[in-house]
């Protein structure tokens, strides 16, 4: 029954709670869309946490995102031992990468009294949910051995079933608890996002590789003016 | 030709006092509040010496502005793809060691201090993080230090200077000093603007003023890097880039800007700038040492029948057009050629210009005073005490020749306003002065009047903002009068 709870309704809780909140606060709070950045405070001891932070993160993310999207493309290319090998060995390094940036992120965070005067509490509970997602995800990889393939098998499944409103729950009954406690942890950042500073990748500035240099913006743009249209 | 309105500004640095008068009345209007204490928009440095934040003009760190590779200008501190990879960590940004820890003072220990032998001590405590600060540093530490050390040594445009005159400028009986008021320059071609990932930061169509929209700036802070005068700044506490918005609450109302008005030396001049849109690029993309007078050349003349004609049809307001021929501003970088870009090489356009000063300059000549002999005019500036190449490297590109002109210039008007007042030069010789620098008596009185007899409205000429045309593109004005006019567009009707 708990397990219906968790893995069948509370995802659906976190993600309906995640998309409404971030509409609503994007339309009425855009004020508070930043990524909160301290490098001005603090800006030597960052680049060793946030840039290995993030890219490992990132790389580890695009992972699971691949693999949701193509499970038989990945078994398919998991079954020459040497490239199984190869991309278990990359997600873990890319982990253990973050999970570094992570606590040099957090070490710093700690000790530094700028740092102190800009952290909340929203700040320690995003730290928190990734350092238990990134050591849950690093335990199962190292404990559980080619999760690659598995997940293909066994977890996309369930994601899937999500995903078209038919949770099916048998996929994941059996599992350890490390990686359910992994699964749950992930809804739970799900829905923290429009809450804490989360909400920065939700503004990734792509837009900018196509933007011209310069942007011009009228109050009142002449070409438009009735007047000299001639209504 | 593509006619702009820009709204812009020259400082007349002879008659800059450094009172800090300028930097307080911004301070109290915008940034006085937590995250924003250290911003100085407007900020007055002691030059030589190296300003705020810490040596800004060292570019070669800081890596601000344009540079030109090839053809080509390209941001200098990152390319586009680049900042998504500085994005996580960007290496140009200043941090707030280069600027100062902002400070208080424990003032509350004067009163509740118990009874003791010693005087009580408010002791300063820092703005961020609440606890007691040993001072290293703060905004104008260098006030009126030339010569010293550890500021006025490090100035990054000594760079440009040979050994000798480096050292001629810090013997103790040269030293010379001058001040350098700052404000953001609302560029032609704005680096900080160019470098936003987000898009949050603009220029006004109406007047060129560039703004950085507080709800699409996310903080990715490349702004704060890119600006090659550090003139945006990051505020901790918000998480979003701030900069001057040459006080355009106040200028819409037909005001002028806090820091202009409260100007005591009232060095500060502001009026409409006509420019042709289509040179900017071009200009951003000349040589070294064509770059200021393309942009003059950009600068249109706004008694030209073809330029009225031309604005006409880009949509330019009447009042517009008749602001820019009333425009100080126009008169001094155009008309006269004696206001000067500062560091025009960062290619960014900027849009504030400075008369050179003259008076460092003046004041040395040699032992016996000021040099009146008739032989030549202008010995005072070739041995000048402030080298040339000091104010060139600020105002020239590094082109002596740049400055030289301007200042000749003004030590002309002088020789000339000092036969009309005083009398004793010859007529002759002061004519010959004038032509050598290419003035008429008229220009040489107008140069006189605007710089020392000026009125309020002949320094400051501020179009109309004309906010009944924003109405008008999006319905009848008619129709706007029965709103409730408290800055919401719904009508007063009850549910």
């Amino acid at each position: 029954m708990s397990d219906q709870l968790l893995f069948s309704i509370f995802p659906y809780v976190a993600v309906i709670v995640s998309v409404i909140v971030t509409i609503v606060r994007y339309r009425y709070q855009k004020f508070k869309f930043s990524s909160l950045s301290s490098q001005f405070l603090e800006g030597k001891n960052l680049f060793w946490g946030s840039v290995p932070w993030h890219i490992g993160i990132l790389v580890v993310l695009l992972g699971h995102f691949v693999a949701f999207l193509i499970p038989q493309q990945i078994l398919a290319f998991n079954s020459v031992p040497a490239r199984l090998v190869l991309l278990e060995v990359t997600g873990l390094a890319m982990a253990l990468l973050a999970l570094v940036g992570l606590v040099l992120l957090i070490y710093r965070r700690l000790n530094n009294k700028r740092i102190q005067a800009v952290t909340t509490t929203s700040d320690y509970v995003v730290l928190v949910v990734l350092l238990v997602q990134v050591i849950s995800g690093i335990m199962i990889a190292v404990g559980y051995r080619w999760g690659s393939n598995w997940f293909a098998s066994s977890m996309v499944p369930y994601l899937r079933s999500l995903f078209l409103l038919k949770p099916n729950i048998g996929f994941i009954a059996s599992m350890p608890w490390v990686v359910k406690i992994h699964i749950l942890n992930a809804f739970v950042f799900i829905m923290l996002i429009p809450f804490t500073r989360f909400v920065h990748f939700l503004v990734v500035p792509f837009q900018y590789v196509n933007r011209p240099w310069q942007i011009v913006r009228w109050n009142w743009d002449p070409s438009k003016s009735r007047k000299l249209k001639g209504e | 030709m593509k006619v702009r309105s820009q709204i812009s500004m020259v400082f007349h640095l002879d008659k800059c006092i450094g009172c800090h008068t300028c930097s307080v009345a911004c301070k109290n209007l915008w940034t006085d509040r937590k995250g924003a204490e250290y911003m100085w928009w407007n900020n007055v440095e002691t030059k030589p010496g190296t300003g705020y934040p810490f040596r800004w003009e060292d570019q070669k760190d800081y890596n601000g502005g344009w540079i030109k590779k090839g053809s080509k200008i390209e941001l200098k501190g990152s390319s586009k793809l680049q900042a998504f990879k500085n994005i996580f960590h960007n290496p140009n940004l200043p941090v707030m060691d280069d600027y100062y820890e902002p400070w208080t003072y424990k003032y509350e220990d004067l009163i509740n201090s118990p009874e003791q032998d010693t005087q009580p001590t408010a002791r300063p405590v820092s703005m961020v993080t609440g606890e007691y600060i040993d001072i290293k540093g703060g905004p104008n530490w260098d006030d009126d230090l030339s010569g010293s050390e550890e500021f006025a040594k490090n100035d990054p445009n000594l760079d440009r200077m040979t050994a000798e005159e480096k050292e001629g400028l810090f013997n103790l009986q040269r030293m010379v000093m001058m001040y350098l008021p700052r404000i953001c320059n609302h560029c032609l071609n704005p680096s900080c603007l160019a470098s936003c990932p987000s898009g949050a930061i603009y220029k006004r169509g109406e007047d060129g003023i560039v703004l950085i929209n507080q709800d699409a700036c996310r903080g990715w802070r490349m702004c704060v890097s890119a600006c090659p005068y550090k003139k945006t700044f990051y505020n901790w506490e918000t998480g979003k880039s701030e900069k001057c918005i040459l006080c355009f609450p106040r200028l819409e109302v037909g005001e002028v800007p806090a820091c202009m008005h409260s100007c005591v030396g009232r060095i500060r001049y502001l009026g409409v700038l006509l420019y042709d849109q289509d040179q900017i690029e071009k200009v951003a993309h000349m040589e070294e040492g064509q770059l200021i007078d393309g942009q003059i050349n950009a600068i249109l003349n706004p008694f030209d029948p073809e330029v009225i004609k031309a604005a006409k049809e880009s949509g330019l307001a009447d009042s517009m057009i008749e602001a820019a021929q009333k425009s100080p501003v126009y008169k001094w970088v155009k008309e006269w050629k004696v206001a000067l870009p500062l560091h025009a090489e960062y290619r960014t356009l900027p849009m504030l210009f400075y008369v050179p000063p003259l008076l460092p300059i003046m004041g040395n000549i040699s032992e016996n005073g000021y040099d009146n002999s008739n032989h030549t005019y202008f010995t005072s500036i070739e041995k000048s005490r402030l080298p040339i190449q000091y104010l060139a490297s600020l105002f020239g590109c590094g082109d002596e020749g740049k400055v030289r002109d301007v200042l000749k210039k003004l030590m002309a008007v002088r020789i000339f306003r000092r036969e009309e007042s005083v009398g004793d030069q010859s007529k002759a010789w002061v004519q010959k002065a004038l032509s050598e620098v290419g003035l008429d008596e008229k220009t040489a009185n107008a140069i006189f009047k605007l710089t020392s007899m000026c009125t309020f409205e002949e320094r400051f000429v501020i179009p109309p903002s004309h906010r009944e045309m924003a109405i008008e593109m999006t319905k009848m004005v008619l129709e706007a009068k029965g709103e409730t006019g408290f800055g919401t567009s719904q009508k007063p009707e009850r549910i």
